[in-house]
């Protein structure tokens, strides 16, 4: 199979289990068993042009050309690939812990449900193999509308309410300054092209650049740079399965691989580094990653509290690439994995509880951890994972981090992150001490609490497992995206 | 000899094109009064506009590429005789009067039976022809007196359809009446200023008149009609202040008539005030007499917010679309005021593709106003269940509405903030993106009552009739398919530009 | 170009006539109520626009423009400009068509108002209009 069809059957499979979705919307079993079929193939493809392509960039395939020099185009590089490999992969594990999520808590409209997440993934896929930011952009778009009713997927009030933030914030910012932004570089260098060392160098000077740069990163609402990250807790009304794979892995991270796609491929990370444009946004990336630190220690509510984590981590990304040093860049880009592991694995926690519980409030979880405890030890190993600590995954990419700031000579920076660690620290762990270490003050009142079904423990437990591993493998990963950063 | 004469016939046919397209809706037009019969109303004016549409088919793959067809009306030669130009600007017009007009029809038939008397149908078709003729005259003419002709037949016959609106609501007779009074004064003033033309001049062909006005844009008899000529289109054109008409208007008239009004005559009208803007005018007169800057930015912007706003604020789907189209014509003219290129290409494309998008919603709100009783929001409540055909397809004309990448609705603004970009009106830029932001509020409130509402009548509703799903469906992937496959629009679009910008020289080669 | 002297004025009297007869008419048009009315304003505005293009085709010292009988044209004789007396022939059919479809539609709006009033109109259709912009319940729809 040549590229080229890996890449479209890739984006295929998910489309096709939209439609069988919509098509076998009275079968569950029928339905489930072909989404699952789906999710499994997508990752075999993928692998497949991994292991066809390994870590080169490959030629550009233009699918339509819509406007002279801009059309549909799609090629593989490494940082593509990665994100493809993370969004397929967890697909399956997601679908799994969504069947049984959406079984175990009698949810309505599963075909809608599922036909919308499927159309997600499709979108994550135009995504990770964009040939150019018109490419990108437009499933970026297709991303915002078809989690909207996933978003809104209950129809109570708050639901609506939240979606209408979600919306707003995301179509508000990506076409209100994403787009300018985008047109803006296609006016002044002519191409949207990905292209290595980026294509505004000698483009483009003086305080425009720094203009761009914002427009940019604003623009990519998906990415939670404050001020734009109200949308995050917003979508916190909808189903676990979606905070779990689209809130924590395939919309936030599609948000900042879109950033590191335009950090690398079009300013440059040499040209961000000579014009210094980026100062501005490593401090603002500092204050989000505090700011948002703090905020989510103030709330009770589990998810909301991952919610404002996310934001917080997905700060560190922005930081690796605002700080402009290939040890930045590595760091960011690694940390799109190991987050996406540890945050996958703490939202599905939180869906366990509320399965098994009903429970949304941290103050109410006390004891639990004797009930669950594959659920709580799960969080435990995700929540670790998240803080840094050796021997799982997250350690790695903050170590990386940290080289990067040093390299930059921003001393500053390193003190942020190690702070940071601490904050995680303090959101993160009290849940699991209260949940193995209390005593629980209503197990009276609720005698058949009992660890939630297989399909809703097994995933989390599987993902746990998977941030050790990554630990183990981080240095095969750091080498497979080293091209991205080596010189044009 | 037999297959020669057959050769002959079939050249000449070729040759009078231009003028067979006017001709034939406006023959079959008394021709299905004649006959009388309601029956054959309907086969007659879908066959005689679907000829039209073959036609201009035919004349935009001619001209596509940049040629002219000029037909002189009963061979009298201009600047004398009157003519007919067809070019990539007007052949693009009219591929997308005949093509709404066709897929219209189709769908009308259902409507039409749900929301006129039996005794009224017959004449209803008669008077569509008779728009459709005068909207095609408008397009096809050089001839700058012809044109007002031709937009009485389309204007008077308009005024008619609309009032067919009071069988379901008897406010649309006095929005005819009020659109009557308006029309005529827009009309009349379009003919003041062609007087004052044509004092200047003596002529009244396009292009001798370009020929002839280029000494003399410091003339206050030109200025004075090229006021009264733009006041006059605008009007017809409903550019902001003078839009009054056409909210009660698109709200009361039959669905049908909406549909084909809102996606054709604004945009014909447009067409006529870029013919004069660009082709009789020159662009230079406009930045002479400073027309741009208090005229085409302020009003632009003011109908891209204004209008907008008002939309937000709608009860009733169909008052809502109509003032989204006053804020869409918005962008059209400041595309025009932009006097380049790409800003031409952009007002072009954004015609078509909101005559697209436009047709296929309005279409959308028939098939509502059919199965559920009405238009108002509180008939929208949770139909996406009860009627998902039509509210998928209303739904991907909201987004090509927004602007979303992917639909058509993208390309034109895309151009549209590239072309302000290019001349460095960068916050001109940030105010389109931002008046397409008030868009997602209106479309996206249409989208929460569809799908996250629950009825609140017990009726039970159901999907709408197949003649009527399939010209909408055509119309919501074509919405689609001209976000990709920009050949055709962006090539006409282009070739349009050139030949407008290219001024008289064009007129005249 | 002094626009007081006797010569200005009375060398441009059509104009002048063609100036008030419109304004004339436009005001009748804006400012009465009855619709009839308002049509026979537009009747008065639409006229003085015949005769801007009569007079405009006015050569000084011409004659009609009709070919001699006889077919020997004379270059001495000046003949007025007969292309707009033409056109506007074409208008006044126009606005004719235009008269009779406003009166057949004030007879129409008569037939279901009982008023060509257009105040009574409006109070009509006010009180339907508030009717029906009633703010939906809050179920979803309200914003």
């Amino acid at each position: 199979m040549d590229t080229f069809s890996a890449i479209l059957l890739s984006m295929l499979l998910p489309a096709a289990a939209v439609i069988s979705n919509l098509i076998f919307r009275n079968n569950p079993n029928l339905r489930d068993g072909l989404t699952l079929g789906a999710a499994v193939a997508t990752f075999l493809v993928v692998l497949n042009i991994l292991n066809n392509v390994g870590n080169t960039t490959t030629d550009t395939f233009t699918l339509i050309e819509v406007m002279p020099g801009l059309g549909i185009a799609f090629h593989v590089e490494p940082l593509g690939l990665m994100f493809a490999i993370l969004a397929s992969g967890l697909w399956i594990v997601t679908h799994i812990y969504g069947i049984g999520y959406m079984r175990g808590n009698n949810e309505e409209n599963h075909a809608r449900f599922f036909a919308c997440f499927s159309f997600a993934i499709f979108a994550v896929m135009g995504i990770a193999f964009a040939a150019n930011m018109f490419t990108l952009f437009l499933f970026y778009e297709v991303l915002t509308l078809s989690t909207y009713p996933l978003v809104a997927h209950k129809g109570t009030l708050a639901a609506v309410k939240g979606a209408r933030t979600y919306l707003g914030i995301l179509i508000g910012t990506s076409i209100g300054l994403q787009l300018v932004a985008i047109i803006w570089t296609y006016a002044v260098a002519g191409t949207l092209d990905f292209t290595k060392g980026g294509v505004l160098e000698g483009m483009i000077a003086g305080p425009a650049v720094a203009i761009l740069l914002a427009l940019y990163a604003f623009g990519i609402g998906k990415a939670a740079l404050m001020p734009f990250h109200r949308w995050l807790p917003a979508a916190m009304v909808a189903p676990t399965p979606v905070s779990a794979l689209l809130h924590a892995v395939a919309v936030v991270k599609a948000g900042v691989f879109t950033m590191l796609k335009v950090g690398i491929y079009i300013f440059g990370i040499d040209f961000l580094a000579t014009t210094g444009a980026s100062i501005w946004l490593m401090w603002l990336a500092a204050f989000s990653i505090i700011a948002s630190s703090v905020i989510a220690l103030t709330k009770d509510n589990l998810k909301a509290r991952l919610a404002y984590s996310t934001i917080s981590q997905l700060s560190y990304i922005t930081l690796g690439i605002a700080l402009a040093t290939s040890m930045g860049i590595l760091g960011g880009s690694l940390h799109v994995v190991m987050h996406a592991m540890g945050k996958i694995t703490l939202f599905m926690c939180a869906g366990s509880i509320y399965v098994a519980t009903h429970k949304t409030d941290i103050s109410q979880m006390t004891g639990l951890g004797r009930i669950m405890p594959i659920t709580f030890g799960a969080f435990l190993i995700g929540a670790l994972s998240i803080i840094g600590l050796p021997p799982l995954g997250g350690s790695w990419s903050k170590w990386l981090l940290i080289i990067g700031a040093a390299d930059a000579s921003q001393l500053v920076m390193v003190g942020i992150l190690l702070i940071s660690s601490l904050l995680n620290v303090a959101y993160l762990l009290p849940l699991v001490g209260k949940g193995f270490f209390l005593k629980g003050h209503d197990q009276t009142e609720q005698p058949n609490v009992a660890e939630s079904p297989l399909l809703v423990w097994a995933p989390p437990a599987f993902t746990a497992l998977g941030c050790i591993v990554l630990f183990f493998y981080a240095g095969h990963i750091q080498a497979f995206l080293m091209p991205i950063v080596a010189a044009p | 000899m037999a297959t020669q004469t057959v050769h002959h016939a079939a050249m000449t046919l070729t040759e009078h094109l231009p003028i067979l397209q006017v001709l034939i809706p406006f023959i079959t037009a008394p021709l299905i009064v004649f006959v009388g019969r309601r029956e054959l109303a309907w086969p007659l004016a879908f066959i005689a506009s679907f000829t039209s549409f073959v036609i201009a088919c035919l004349l935009l793959s001619k001209v596509i590429g940049g040629g002219v067809i000029s037909y002189k009306i009963g061979g009298w030669a201009p600047p004398l005789g009157i003519e007919y130009r067809v070019d990539a600007a007007n052949a693009f017009v009219l591929f997308l009067v005949t093509g709404i007009s066709t897929l219209v029809l189709p769908y009308a038939r259902e409507s039409v039976s749900s929301e006129m008397p039996e005794r009224t149908q017959t004449l209803f078709y008669a008077l569509f022809l008779l728009c459709l003729t005068g909207l095609l005259g408008v397009t096809t003419t050089a001839d700058a007196f012809n044109v007002f002709v031709f937009l009485e037949i389309s204007s008077l016959s308009t005024y008619v359809l609309i009032a067919q609106g009071s069988y379901r609501d008897k406010r649309a007779l006095t929005a005819a009446f009020n659109y009557l009074i308006m029309g005529t004064i827009g009309a009349t003033f379009f003919v003041i200023g062609l007087g004052f033309l044509y004092m200047a001049t003596g002529t009244l062909n396009m292009a001798d008149l370009a020929d002839r006005l280029s000494g003399q844009y410091d003339s206050r008899t030109v200025r004075a009609g090229f006021a009264f000529i733009l006041v006059g289109m605008g009007l017809k054109v409903a550019i902001f202040p003078l839009h009054l008409w056409l909210p009660n208007a698109y709200t009361y008239a039959p669905s049908a008539v909406t549909t084909f009004l809102a996606a054709t005559a604004t945009k014909v009208a447009i067409y006529v005030l870029l013919r004069f803007i660009f082709s009789v005018f020159q662009p230079e007169f406009l930045l002479e007499t400073s027309a741009l800057e208090i005229i085409f930015y302020p009003f632009a912007l003011l109908a891209m917010f204004a209008a907008s706003f008002t939309a937000i604020f709608q009860r009733d789907l169909k008052r809502m679309l109509a003032y989204s189209s006053i804020a869409q014509i918005g962008y059209m003219l400041l595309g025009v005021a932009l006097l380049s290129e790409t800003g031409l290409m952009a007002a072009i494309i954004h015609l078509f593709n909101h005559g697209i998008t436009k047709a296929a919603l309005f279409m959308g709100v028939g098939a509502y106003v059919l199965r559920s009783g009405g238009s108002f929001y509180i008939h929208l409540q949770g139909l996406g269940k009860t009627m998902p055909w039509t509210s998928a397809a209303t739904v991907i004309g909201g987004i090509s509405l927004i602007g979303v990448p992917g639909t058509a609705g993208f390309l034109s603004k895309w151009l549209l903030v590239q072309a302000a970009l290019e001349q460095g009106y960068w916050p001109l830029a940030i105010l389109i993106v931002a008046s397409s932001l008030l868009a997602v509020i209106y479309v996206w409130r249409l989208i929460e009552i569809l799908y996250l509402s629950t009825p609140t009548s017990e009726k039970v509703v159901q999907e709408a009739p197949l003649s009527m799903l399939l010209p909408l469906w055509l119309m919501a992937i074509a919405c689609i398919y001209f976000g990709f496959e920009t050949d055709i629009t962006m090539g006409a679009a282009k070739a349009a530009a050139q030949a407008l910008l290219s001024g008289s020289s064009g007129m005249m080669n | 170009m002094n626009i007081f002297a006797t010569e200005f004025i009375l060398g441009h009297l059509n104009y002048w006539l063609f100036i008030i007869l419109m304004m004339t008419g436009l005001y009748i048009v804006i400012s009465k109520g009855n619709l009839v009315k308002k049509i026979v304003g537009l009747n008065i505005f639409q006229t003085s626009v015949f005769m801007f293009y009569i007079s405009m085709g006015k050569v000084s010292g011409g004659t009609a423009p009709i070919f001699p009988l006889d077919g020997v044209y004379d270059p001495s004789i000046a003949y007025s400009n007969p292309l707009p007396h033409v056109l506007i022939l074409t208008a006044i059919v126009v606005g004719i068509a235009t008269t009779s479809l406003g009166l057949a539609l004030i007879i129409r709006i008569r037939e279901e108002y009982h008023s060509i009033e257009e105040e009574h109109i409006t109070i009509l259709e006010d009180t339907v209009f508030q009717t029906e912009n009633l703010p939906l319940d809050g179920k979803g729809g309200s914003i």
